[in-house]
């Protein structure tokens, strides 16, 4: 499928979900559904790095706060559209990223990923020392009662978080199936033999980083309007973090899909959760399906349909062969 | 005439440990060297720091002109040198014919080379797999071939980067008589289309029938560099690597 036949369908997937939560008549939907799209983000952002290239990233948290922050230091300066700053936000993280990866991505393994947890660290320190933004108190962000045509502005939070779950899913697919994608997994599988096979392995990482942590501010860009009041510690909670690896693990990191399938199960789940029983369930529920798929399914949920359906070799899911023409997606 | 390769007295270490020490050596175009040693003698450490895969200490290397220094292991592929690796290293998780793929869009398609389509592309794609032998295997995972297979899979996946050097590293490790002979045939034949080959291998049957000039190391030191019939009778290198 082209990749503007699939974004279209994609619309009209998340259109139809629009319909049907305004059909349902209840706001309830909004809220929880715009949890599930914003870890559908974040998922999708962490598996462009994580899956693709085989570089565990634990700072999601940092990138989603920095967007989250972006939101609340640029509402103090101008009222600017949400769009506008998950647009700033996107770029915040994204340079950071690129920052991060240009300090980092010469190490590797647990080095890399503890270097990303620093991160996250030091930012988080930064963050409560900046008054401007709140420190850490916190800062209140007064989301509009409802904004037209939508009405609640819930609905409109919602809308946005879709328009930017089918983005990133979008951009995920098109880079699996480009000429990028293909250097990605190189770099996943065998770092050295991709340099010997003329593979800039070192620039296609800082693409990665860069791309992962644009998208993982876009997520929480909108983040301070959702939940109102925005203190370092909701910013850069563990869930974040976690979930962010746990979703595309369960659903499976070589496509675009996994991510996806982990996030709407996980975060669906999370959401039951939290009105059933209690919020503070949500992380158990994570350890505990981590657990279980790394010992049943360590290929996630996409690994484990194509176990059973494998009659003949098949290429990796999403994979496909590559024009020599194809657009300049890699350098 | 200008070595194709020119290695200018070239030194590397790992801590106190001197692998490599003052190596001097010039490969001319359209060459087959064999470069033999015993194990530890810096064989691999040579190839590392000429393909930019280690950094070397002192010396400098030259190829096809232009100096090699600071450049990384992409750009000296991309510049024409290629090598294999003692253990075949796919790309586990592609197919064979994406194995090829990946120099031919990296390496080949970025010089702006032969390939102007996707056509091109898949074209020079299955033709190298028909030259190894692993076209009918092309949408086959790695972990499916046979030892010789992915040996010949290594070959061709340098061979893909259209090398004006290949050093092939320990390529026939493990082989039976008759594999040997098909990867020789290989080689020899990709050497009579111009490209120049350095040939690591233990097996001195394969590199006394292959190699023009044999060079030796031991203990991170060149000891011979000449006619491979006269360098294994040099008594230094019989008591050195021969064991005599």
């Amino acid at each position: 499928m082209r990749s503007g036949l699939f974004l279209l369908v994609c619309l009209i997937v998340g259109g139809s979900v629009f319909a049907v939560a305004l059909e349902l008549g209840n706001d309830y939907y909004f809220f929880a559904g715009y949890v599930v799209l914003q870890y559908i983000v974040l998922a999708t952002a962490w598996n462009i790095l994580g899956g693709y290239c085989g570089y565990v990233n634990f700072g999601s948290a940092a990138f989603f706060a920095l967007g989250a922050y972006s939101t609340v230091a640029v509402h103090r300066l101008a009222p600017v559209p949400i769009p506008v700053l998950v647009a700033i936000g996107g770029v915040v993280s994204g340079v950071v990223g690129f920052g991060m990866g240009y300090l980092t991505l010469r190490l590797r393994g647990a080095f890399f990923a503890i270097a990303t947890l620093a991160l996250a660290v030091v930012l988080q320190t930064l963050i409560v020392n900046w008054d401007f933004v709140g420190g850490s108190r916190g800062a209140y962000i007064v989301r509009p009662e409802s904004i037209a045509p939508f009405g609640s502005y819930i609905r409109y939070l919602f809308l946005i978080m879709m328009l930017l779950a089918v983005g990133s899913i979008t951009v995920a697919r098109l880079i699996e199936r480009s000429r990028l994608g293909y250097g990605f997994a190189t770099i996943r599988d065998d770092e050295q033999a991709a340099e010997a096979s003329g593979v800039p392995t070192l620039r296609l990482k800082l693409i990665a980083t860069t791309i992962s942590g644009a998208l993982m501010g876009c997520a929480g860009a909108p983040f301070p309007y959702y939940i109102g009041y925005l203190q370092p510690s909701s910013a850069f909670g563990l869930d974040y973090a976690v979930n962010s690896i746990a979703m595309p693990l369960i659903g499976g990191t070589t496509s675009w899909v996994g991510p996806l399938i982990g996030a709407i199960l996980l975060g669906s789940l999370q959401q039951i959760a939290t009105v059933t029983i209690s919020s503070a369930v949500n992380l158990l529920i994570v350890g505990f399906l981590l657990v279980g798929f790394v010992i049943v399914a360590p290929n996630g949920i996409i690994g484990l349909v194509q176990k059973y359906i494998r009659h003949r070799p098949v290429e990796p899911v999403g994979r496909r062969p590559v024009s020599a023409d194809a657009p300049e997606v890699a350098p | 005439m200008t070595g194709l390769l020119e290695v200018n007295n070239l030194g590397k270490r790992f801590g106190g440990f001197v692998a490599l020490e003052g190596i001097v050596l010039s490969v001319r175009p359209g060459e087959r060297i064999g470069l033999i040693g015993p194990n530890g003698s810096g064989k691999s450490t040579l190839v590392n720091c000429i393909c930019g895969t280690l950094r070397n200490e002192s010396g400098s290397v030259n190829f096809d002109g232009r100096l090699l220094d600071g450049a990384t292991a992409h750009q000296r592929t991309r510049r024409g040198l290629s090598r294999t690796f003692q253990l075949p290293r796919p790309f586990a998780s592609l197919s064979v014919a994406d194995n090829l793929r990946i120099p031919l869009l990296y390496t080949v398609a970025a010089r702006g080379g032969s390939l102007r389509s996707t056509a091109d592309l898949e074209a020079r794609c299955f033709d190298l797999l028909r030259e190894v032998g692993l076209d009918k295997k092309a949408k086959r995972l790695p972990r499916e071939l046979t030892q010789v297979e992915m040996r010949k899979l290594e070959l061709a996946r340098a061979m893909a980067a259209e090398p004006k050097l290949l050093i092939a590293d320990e390529s026939m490790a493990g082989l039976t008589h008759s594999e040997v002979e098909e990867i020789l045939a290989l080689l020899q034949r990709l050497n009579e289309h111009g490209v120049t080959i350095i040939l690591i291998e233990h097996i001195m049957r394969a590199v006394m029938s292959f190699s023009q000039r044999l060079v030796v190391l031991v203990s991170g030191r060149k000891i011979a560099d000449g006619d491979p019939n006269t360098v294994v009778r040099d008594p230094e290198v019989e008591r050195a690597y021969l064991g005599q």
